[in-house]
């Protein structure tokens, strides 16, 4: 194999000068972009504000990104430096014998240490302080609300639509969905038949019905408006079609619209099943006959 | 064993039949084919006489026992029909069976049988992962025509929602493959200086798993598919038709061939290495096989159980899925994921190898941080069995752990940081030459970027509440498993058509391959990110008519994605049968052992086992050794293994 | 093999796999049930009737013992379908002729009429605002017509359990046991494809009833498509 690789063809001069050209355009560039994360799309960020959680949210999203988009930029900077200046020719037949650098190596492993420990630090503190950030935490959430629950949701899912009820109101069930402002809400989200997920997004709530399973998942409401409920997780042939909006409102505009609902509902709430936490296919009816009538629960379902 | 691999002519001659061989009928994949439709006959109607009368089977119209019996023995009637099942067969009944498969012939025949040697499998391989590659993306290009409107369907939800299954599943379970079938069965024995591989036979056995799984899967479109994805979370999957049979039985054949193919590796690897192959000294592919191989034999398993739970409650009414009967749903979660993130870095990491190994040859420079390139695939490796509840961070089980898994899965980073700097610092004061594979490895860091940025915000889990089961993640984990693997498979194919083919890829059609592959690449999922952080769920047909603009963009980016991929397989056809540019010898001047003995490589790989002398990145060491003496004077006198002996 | 003869085994290669693509997409994937209109008449322009039945077995199809849903169309035939296209701004008159039995509801919401005239439907002549499904022993709701776009929730009334002549194969006709409900609604001032489905877990066979008919397009679930005039 040939190779013209003499040591006075890469001197340290030149190493120093290529590194210190490639931190220059990295640091403009980095600041420049952090800025624009930062102050311009910081705060239209996903999924916006409209409860403490979702604000929460929104703001680990910024701060992952003015961390993250520095590395992008540094890769980027030096891959597209490499790329200008460290080419090859008929002239030019191999590169710097070079297979290591114990310093350069250290730092590297150092940096990307240090900022993956913040991280998951972060993270974690985010995900304790907003009561589990909107996330489901199972039957018996261990991150609760510093302030008092006020109100219940109970979200049920099934094929292939959401359901409400509302304990505090007489254990209505409706099919639309409406919360007071600057109140701590508790949602149960449970299925009553496969797995769905609960998701309003810009409330910044998701977490996943599971048949026989109380998820239980809080969010602080601190903007009027309108927010989208999805399925989130594949549930069958109409899971693209589970959706429904709900509003953020008043609270006496609240406490009018679920009162008037209480009322209309009556003949239908006394046919609904007492409320409960889960409510377990086999006991309510209606089943496909799947597994044999002679089980323990009594029903086919 | 008495192989006559003394009778080949040193250097070439590889498809030349043995002097003597047996000529006339032999077992084919077209017998197997028939054998394996019979056998299925068999089994369905074992599975009718069966369970015919019971009442589940009666109320809906579906003998689940009927179809799973009749994969059972297709599969069976297949591996018979193709005759893989000879030779232990005979060996238990007491027989010494002829060593079939080990006779070398001409043409192209040979494909389409089971045969021995790595080569003929790694070629087998290569178009096989390739066809199912293109099947699962033509599939792809369906959903997105769907997606070009918020509420006109050109499917139905049910048949978009086969689409997608059909897509996921068949590209989750055979990419496993794409590197290790095609380039690993294929290579390793030449890079580490070995005649064979340690299970020829379960190498072999292997790919011809692929088939039988392809068809299968694919037959469930026929059937109404399954509505579940390619997560398969009960107990949909329990409610659905026949379909999910194929998926569940299609996978758990996958699995066997992961597993078998894993133990050759591993052992070859290990046992097969020349004299002088250090481990210092191996290449990063077999580095690569290896990590994936470990990766594998731990992780299958426990998918192939989690689908004959799956199966049995599907089949006999169990309810180990259910919760309403003692059964749980969060117990397939566990159990899919368990096997499934692993996965997800089992597409990655040998995507790493043929990147690491095809750069320093491009940059002309040895691989930077050799023992870091090393420690980060074997860092990734272990760290992936330790994150899986990072998919069911809303599911509802214990919110205690999921500190932990936001810290396990941001642990990874680092070592997949290593890769990084091991290709920068490959990169520095390189002299780069940007041949097609080269531009290749190039995207590979650039898209891969993309997928490991973005895996730090879906590992934060307040970020996560807002992008999990989003567009977000869809775009994430395509940018790490099409970004990354399937660039460096194309990029692979490129660098080793020489090897395998004697062939050079055209260099213009290449980077118009290449470029349009790349831009199109990015602009289709680039924008799949900001439609999840908006609010888009995978896997609807119908979404938010704000949404409809960036939808169309990305579908019109696909198409010229798909067009892109269309061009390469016409150009690498046209090239392979019709046309066949002749390549130089070693074309990339590569130290890779693989490339230095000569094109076409006998059948028994080398004359003499060779002795390495050196690593094969010395790139720009004027004093280097040449990578290995392939005509040692006492082959066989030292070092790790004697591996090649036959 | 010569030149020509290799670039003509190719070309034919490529020519019969899109062939096989094409069939694939057009032959199966795109495949689907009829579709049937609602036309107004020249006399009232501005109201449809929509006459539908479900059966307890379509015996018809790949799938003769599901449940499901049937159309009748213009000229009084039946089609075995749940796709049905309704003209904008137009009152639509439905009349459903239930011949499958009923049961208790797996989530007894559905039991309340709602997004309909009158917030009213007419079951066997009786003007209902909810419809108990335990109203009779051995009865109960047996499907339902759900239009999640449209707000509208209307419970169809099963035939009774000890029901002679009980309809076992589909099309059924009146001389078979059957309730009769029949309700209006208005289509609204927009075209859009509204997905609509049956809320009463009716796959026997499947797991919490909710597979096969339920999840198969043309048997529990479909589109009501409000199309321009």
């Amino acid at each position: 194999m040939t190779t013209s690789n003499k040591s006075s063809e890469f001197t340290a001069a030149e190493g120093r000068s290529h590194v210190k050209k490639i931190i220059g355009i990295w640091l403009v560039v980095a600041i420049i972009a952090d800025y624009f994360v930062w102050f311009v799309y910081g705060p239209h960020m996903p999924p916006g504000a409209m409860t403490d959680q979702a604000r929460g949210q929104q703001f680990d999203i910024k701060v992952i990104s003015v961390m993250a988009i520095p590395v992008l930029l540094f890769i980027w900077t030096f891959g597209f430096y490499s790329i200008a200046k460290f080419r090859g020719g008929k002239d030019r037949p191999d590169g710097y014998y070079v297979k290591g650098n114990v310093k350069t190596q250290t730092a590297w492993y150092v940096i990307t240490a240090t900022l993956v420990l913040f991280l998951a630090g972060f993270g974690t503190f985010e995900l304790i302080v907003p009561a589990g950030a909107g996330g489901g935490e199972g039957p018996s959430p261990i991150w609760t609300p510093s302030t008092p629950v006020k109100l219940v949701v109970q979200v049920i899912a099934q094929q292939w639509r959401f359901t409400y009820r509302w304990p505090q109101f007489g254990g209505m069930e409706t099919t639309s969905i409406n919360l007071p402002i600057n109140t701590e809400i508790q949602f149960d989200v449970t299925s009553i038949d496969v797995i769905h997920d609960f998701w309003a997004y810009q409330l910044g709530v998701k977490a996943d019905a599971n048949p026989d399973v109380n998820n239980v998942a809080f969010a602080k409401t601190l903007q009027y408006g309108r927010f989208t409920v999805r399925c989130d997780e594949l549930c069958g042939i109409w899971h693209g079609a589970m959706y429904n909006y709900g509003k953020v409102v008043s609270q006496t505009q609240f406490y009018n619209w679920a009162t008037q609902m209480q009322r209309q509902n009556a003949s239908v709430t006394k046919l609904l099943p007492k409320f409960a936490l889960t409510y377990t296919p086999s006991y309510t009816g209606a089943g496909g006959g799947y597994y044999p009538s002679g089980d323990p629960n009594g029903t086919a379902a | 064993m008495a192989i006559k691999t003394t009778s080949f002519a040193s250097g070439g001659d590889g498809g030349r039949a043995v002097a003597g061989e047996k000529k006339g009928f032999r077992l084919n994949a077209f017998t197997g084919l028939i054998a394996g439709g019979l056998g299925y006959l068999f089994g369905h109607w074992m599975g009718n006489a069966i369970a015919g009368g019971y009442q589940q089977v009666i109320g809906s119209g579906q003998n689940d026992i009927a179809i799973l019996l009749g994969f059972i023995f297709g599969t069976i009637g297949w591996f018979l029909g193709l005759g893989i099942l000879n030779y232990p067969l005979k060996k238990m009944a007491g027989i010494e069976p002829p060593l079939e498969g080990y006779e070398f012939e001409p043409g192209v025949m040979k494909y389409f049988r089971f045969t021995l040697d790595n080569k003929v499998v790694g070629i087998q391989y290569l178009f096989g992962m390739l066809f199912y590659f293109f099947t699962a993306g033509l599939l792809a290009l369906g959903i997105r025509t769907e997606l070009l409107s918020p509420t006109n369907h050109i499917w139905g939800p049910a048949t978009y929602l086969e689409i997608v299954g059909e897509h996921g599943t068949m590209m989750m379970m055979m990419m496993t493959s794409v590197v290790m079938g095609p380039f690993g069965n294929y290579l390793v024995p030449l890079m580490i200086g070995s005649k064979r591989v340690a299970f020829p036979r379960l190498e072999a056995a292997a790919f011809w798993f692929t088939p039988a799984a392809y068809i299968i899967l694919l037959s469930a479109l026929w059937q109404g598919g399954f509505q579940s994805g390619w997560t398969g979370y009960a107990p949909l999957s329990i409610q659905q038709g026949v379909g999910q049979d194929a998926y569940l039985f299609s996978f758990a054949l996958l699995g066997f061939s992961m597993i078998t193919s894993s133990i050759n590796m591993t052992a070859t690897i290990i046992n097969y290495r020349a004299p002088g192959m250090r481990w210092s000294r191996l290449p990063m592919i077999a580095w690569g096989m290896i990590t994936v191989a470990f990766t594998m034999l731990l992780s299958v398993p426990i998918l192939i159980d989690g689908l004959y739970v799956m199966g049995l409650d599907r089949s006999v009414q169990t309810a180990m899925l259910y919760a309403g009967h003692g059964g749980s749903s969060f117990l397939w979660e566990n159990l899919f994921w368990f096997f499934g993130h692993p996965e997800v870095y089992l597409l990655a990491l040998p995507g790493f190898g043929l990147t690491m190994e095809i750069l320093p040859v491009f940059a002309r420079k040895p691989l930077f941080g050799y023992r870091t390139a090393v420690t980060g695939m074997v860092g990734v490796a272990v760290l992936s069995f330790f994150v899986w509840q990072h998919h069911l961070f809303q599911s509802g089980m214990n919110p205690d752990m999921r500190p932990l898994f936001m810290l396990t899965t941001e642990l990874i980073s680092i070592p997949t940081g290593f890769i990084y700097l091991v290709g920068l610092g490959t990169l520095w004061r390189a002299r780069m030459r940007f041949d097609v594979p080269m531009l290749f490895m190039l995207a590979v860091f650039f898209n891969f970027l993309f997928g490991g940025i973005t895996g730090v915000y879906v590992s934060d889990v307040p970020v996560n509440v807002t992008v999990h089961g989003s567009y977000f993640v869809m775009a994430h984990f395509h940018y790490t498993i099409m970004g990354q693997l399937i660039f460096a498979v194309m990029g692979a194919i490129y660098y080793y058509a020489p090897l395998y083919f004697g062939v050079k890829l055209n260099e213009k059609w290449g980077k118009i391959h290449f470029w349009t592959m790349f831009i199109a690449f990015n602009s289709t999922f680039l924008p799949l990110f900001a439609l999840g952080l908006l609010g888009m769920p995978r896997r609807v047909f119908e979404y938010a008519a704000r949404l409809q603009h960036l939808n169309q963009w990305v579908t019109v980016s696909s198409y010229v994605l798909g067009l892109s991929l269309a061009f390469f397989v016409v150009t690498f056809v046209w090239q392979l049968a019709v046309t066949r540019p002749k390549s130089p010898l070693n074309p990339w001047q590569s130290r890779g052992l693989e490339w230095q003995v000569g094109y076409p490589i006998p059948p028994g790989n080398f004359d003499k086992i060779p002795v390495i002398l050196s690593g094969p990145y010395e790139y720009g060491d004027p004093n280097a050794l040449p990578v290995a003496d392939l005509t040692p004077a006492e082959p066989s006198a030292v070092g790790v293994s004697s591996g090649g002996e036959i | 093999m010569s030149k020509g003869a290799r670039a003509g085994a190719v070309l034919v290669s490529f020519a019969v796999g899109i062939a096989l693509i094409l069939y694939g997409i057009f032959g199966y994937l795109r495949s689907s049930p009829a579709v049937v209109s609602a036309v107004p008449s020249a006399s009232q322009p501005n109201s449809v009737n929509l006459i539908m039945q479900v059966d307890g077995a379509v015996g018809v199809g790949p799938h003769p013992n599901w449940v499901g849903y049937w159309v009748q169309d213009a000229s009084g035939v039946w089609h075995q379908t749940t796709l049905v296209k309704v003209p904008v701004n137009t009152n639509v008159h439905v009349t459903v002729y239930e011949y499958d039995s009923g049961g208790a509801l797996r989530n007894a919401v559905w039991s309340q009429v709602a997004g309909v005239q009158g917030g009213t439907v007419t079951l066997n002549g009786t003007s209902l605002r909810v419809i108990n499904p335990s109203l009779t022993t051995g009865n109960g709701i047996a499907h339902t017509i759900v239009v999640p776009g449209l707000g509208i929730q209307v419970p169809l009334y099963g035939v009774g359990a000890s029901a002679k002549n009980f309809c076992a194969t589909g099309p059924c006709n009146t001389s078979e046991a059957h309730t009769v409900t029949k309700f209006s609604f208005f289509s609204g001032n927009q075209t859009h494809k509204y997905r609509w489905q049956c809320f009463v877990p009716c796959g026997l066979g499947y797991l919490n009833g909710n597979g096969g008919p339920m999840t198969t397009l043309g048997y529990m679930g479909g589109f009501i498509e409000v199309v321009g005039k």
